[in-house]
């Protein structure tokens, strides 16, 4: 590390020519994106059965909560005996509806859909709990007029729920992608980023680069490419969030 | 009289035929939704030949503590528990410490530059922790800090999001407090302690579980940085533990269950706060 020599942008020029670092931003998308319109969709429409009064309402909450304050690593572990071949548990379930066992994180072609179920998993609670401040925002008589006024539940939600909604829901799905592009934890944990590369996502392959192979120069081009698309999806968070920012 | 009838309305509306077919289907969604989590604990509990069993068995019998003796003899798992509770306190207790002095100034104190100050700060947010890593990992080679506690407590003893989340909140305290405190005598570390911080006990209370909460849980730069397994952290040790090539599931989801009990715990107590400081203060990918 002494002989440190300036290479201009070669390491930048190596990453941008490498179709293993475009593969890992390719299936990183494509994890974030899938993952995110999971979570923005399924947790508003929890969030909207919970905003109603009914027993159990308590146990909901903290049930769909308690995925996101265990560790990702202990998360990992779980889903990666569960996801066991072909005695799994999650397997069984899948038999219980008729569904033949797959090999999940040990085959290519699951894998990536094993870590998208893992993550909308565990974190759809959050969600749900911040939809749910943002429904419990809403002014009461903006319903009481619509009601007056004759409107069905469905355009109550179209045209009063959704659209003052709108802020949570950028806010959501900015924040949910900067996120799920980080993903690392549970790849370590699950797959190590194979089989062959399928969850290569873009910051373990950083890792693997830094740290397994000591191409330090080379992870930190690639972590500043990385830092350019995040820096862009902030920039947009901070323009239609100002106010849930704040909480 | 009125109060009680309010109430046997409410019961009543809690009680009726829809709102009980919901309750069904979202206590059984809720309980899909810990299923992982029971899974883990059963586990930890059954003896090897229960835990492939046919039909699933989800209440071990005999319990046998074969998996946990397992544990113990082939890992330090207290000295990990130990580890993490030092770095996770450390960091809580720093963290809240040095954001609230800046945040006070930040707030209050009008100085040259603050404001330039400040966005610097933010800015900062903006850079994911993850591409800080070999920075920092080259940081503390020069320092020759790798694999000690302060590789893990140094990095984390301030961030730029503690600092803005306090000073948005201490901002809309009035300014007339400080001002009659400064009038009894009071200088500015007192009126931060005395004053300011105890009114901001919502706020404080939220980020002290966050900040707990994700240094518990941190994994990354622990595994960078430490080498040793007497420094490892919970999180760290289990990651090692569950790599070998053979799979002894009833030792591993033993080891889980050992390291989410703490956080369990604090959650099970302070549920409400819990989910509100999460609300709040938003979550680490």
């Amino acid at each position: 590390m002494n002989n440190l020599v300036y290479c201009g942008l070669k390491n930048y020029l190596s990453a941008l020519n490498n179709s293993e670092f475009w593969h890992s931003i390719e299936i990183t998308l494509v994890f974030s994106v899938i993952v995110v319109a999971f979570h923005v969709t399924i947790g508003l429409m929890l969030a909207l059965v919970v905003n109603r009064r009914f027993v159990g309402r308590t146990f909901i909450r903290a049930a769909f909560f308690i995925p996101v304050i265990m560790s990702t690593v202990v998360v990992g572990e779980i889903w990666r005996f569960m996801y066991s071949n072909p005695d799994g548990l999650f397997n069984k379930m899948l038999g219980l509806f008729g569904i033949a066992a797959q090999p999940w994180i040990q085959s290519e072609k699951h894998a990536l859909v094993a870590m998208i179920i893992v993550t909308v998993w565990r974190y759809v609670g959050y969600h749900m709990v911040i939809y749910l401040a943002a429904l419990q925002d809403i002014p009461v008589d903006l319903y009481e007029n619509a009601e007056l006024a004759g409107a069905n539940a469905w355009y109550k939600f179209r045209c009063i729920t959704l659209p003052l909604l709108s802020n949570t829901t950028w806010f959501l799905i900015i924040i949910s992608i900067i996120n799920t592009s980080q993903v690392f934890d549970q790849i370590y944990v699950m797959t190590q980023g194979g089989p062959f590369n399928s969850t290569n996502v873009i910051v373990y392959y950083i890792y693997n680069q830094a740290f397994r192979l000591y191409n330090l120069g080379y992870a930190s081009a690639v972590a500043w490419l990385m830092f350019v698309i995040i820096f862009a999806l902030t920039v947009l968070q901070l323009r239609f969030s100002r106010k849930d920012q704040l909480a | 009289m009125s109060g009680q009838e309010g109430l046997r309305v409410k019961i009543s509306k809690k009680l009726n035929p829809v709102n009980l077919i919901f309750s069904f289907v979202f206590i059984t969604l809720g309980v899909v939704m810990i299923v992982p989590a029971l899974w883990m604990v059963s586990t930890s509990f059954k003896s090897e030949g229960q835990i492939w069993a046919n039909p699933i068995v989800w209440i071990p019998k005999p319990f046998t503590m074969v998996n946990f003796q397992n544990v113990f003899s082939t890992i330090p798992i207290f000295r990990y528990l130990l580890n993490s509770l030092i770095v996770a306190v450390s960091i809580t207790v720093l963290q809240l410490f040095f954001s609230s002095l800046a945040a006070y100034g930040f707030a209050r104190i009008r100085f040259k530059g603050s404001t330039v100050l400040f966005s610097l700060f933010l800015g900062t947010m903006m850079i994911p922790q993850n591409i800080l890593i070999i920075p920092l990992y080259r940081i503390m080679v020069a320092m020759h800090l790798l694999n000690t506690y302060f590789s893990l407590i140094l990095p984390n003893m301030v961030t730029a999001f503690s600092i803005f989340l306090l000073r948005q909140f201490f901002y809309g305290i009035p300014k007339e407090l400080d001002e009659a405190a400064v009038l009894d005598g009071c200088n500015r570390i007192r009126i931060l302690f005395r004053i300011i911080m105890p009114l901001s006990l919502p706020v404080l209370s939220a980020l002290t579980i966050f900040i707990f909460m994700n240094s518990w849980n941190d994994f990354m730069w622990p595994l960078i940085s430490i080498s040793s397994d007497s420094m490892r952290t919970m999180q760290v040790g289990l990651a090692y533990f569950s790599q070998g090539n053979t799979t002894f599931w009833g030792p591993y989801m033993g080891a889980a269950t050992i390291a989410t009990i703490p956080i369990l715990i604090v959650f099970l107590v302070a549920q409400k706060k819990f989910i509100q400081g999460i609300a709040m203060s938003g979550i680490k990918g």
